[in-house]
């Protein structure tokens, strides 16, 4: 099956392109991105802070099933536009992985449809790639792997 | 030197992108490949060599003549690089669109 999420990294840039359509009204796919709890659930992390304001800022933490801190993240919130735009910094504590700035865009495509673009920029493009061939979700995907069981049974 | 590093350094030129799809419908000569850019034979020659030695190409002996191939199990690693990532944002974003259809329903 085509997974509906398109990625677009040219080559030899330091940039990254994350589009996804949602047969979602903007409005909620937008609290997907303000809710903690709703963000912790997809995410699959526990969100320690969201401050959803200019100049606010974000924590998530995942922990393996035994309670162990696997990944710790954390970003400033430069804007926050209801609806319409999130920027923000994200960093993963620990790792040797420069800070990378994110523009999130939300547009509304119908009443029932709207249009998610992740504009990321890296430090280098050789970051980039760096980040994409290494397992660096590891942590997270451990966590949304258990997230995903949860779904599923709820299904 | 990281050699999966090379590949997409080989890829980010153009004029060898240009090689790639040339040489993906039939393995030619670099007499050949030369004929169908305005560039210098020499500069397609340097892309020639950079393109083997990271194995996206594969020279063949063909009588007096080498042919160049494409290796399309090398194409194949370039096309699944960003795959994995990919697979994980659309995951994530498919259970955000679930949790989310039904939060409207809730409503």
């Amino acid at each position: 099956m085509e997974l509906k999420t398109k990625i677009n990294a040219e080559d030899g840039r330091q940039e990254l392109l994350i589009i996804r359509e949602f047969d979602l009204p903007v409005e909620l796919l937008f609290k997907a991105y303000e809710d903690p709890e709703i963000v912790a659930q997809w995410m699959g992390t526990k969100v320690l802070k969201l401050e959803n304001k200019n100049h606010g800022g974000y924590q998530f933490e995942t922990s393996d099933p035994h309670g162990n801190v696997v990944f710790r993240a954390n970003g400033t919130i430069h804007e926050f536009t209801p609806n319409q735009q999130i920027t923000r910094t994200f960093e993963m504590e620990n790792t040797p992985f420069p800070v990378q700035l994110e523009f999130l865009s939300f547009e509304k495509l119908s009443d029932q449809k709207s249009r998610l673009q992740m504009h990321i920029i890296y430090k280098s493009a050789a970051h980039r790639d760096q980040l994409l061939q290494l397992p660096f979700a590891q942590g997270l995907n451990m966590a949304h792997n258990r997230l995903q069981a949860i779904v599923d049974k709820l299904k | 030197m990281n050699l999966r590093r090379d590949v997409f350094q080989a890829i980010a030129d153009p004029t060898r992108r240009a090689i790639l799809l040339l040489v993906a419908s039939q393995s030619m000569t670099a007499g050949v490949i030369a004929s169908n850019f305005d560039t210098a034979r020499p500069t397609v020659s340097k892309h020639l060599q950079i393109l083997t030695e990271c194995e996206l190409l594969k020279q063949e002996q063909n009588g007096r003549e080498i042919h160049y191939h494409l290796n399309p199990q090398k194409m194949k690693e370039i096309a699944e690089f960003i795959e994995p990532f990919r697979k994980m944002w659309d995951d994530r974003f498919n259970t955000l669109e679930s949790i989310m259809k039904n939060y409207k329903s809730d409503q």
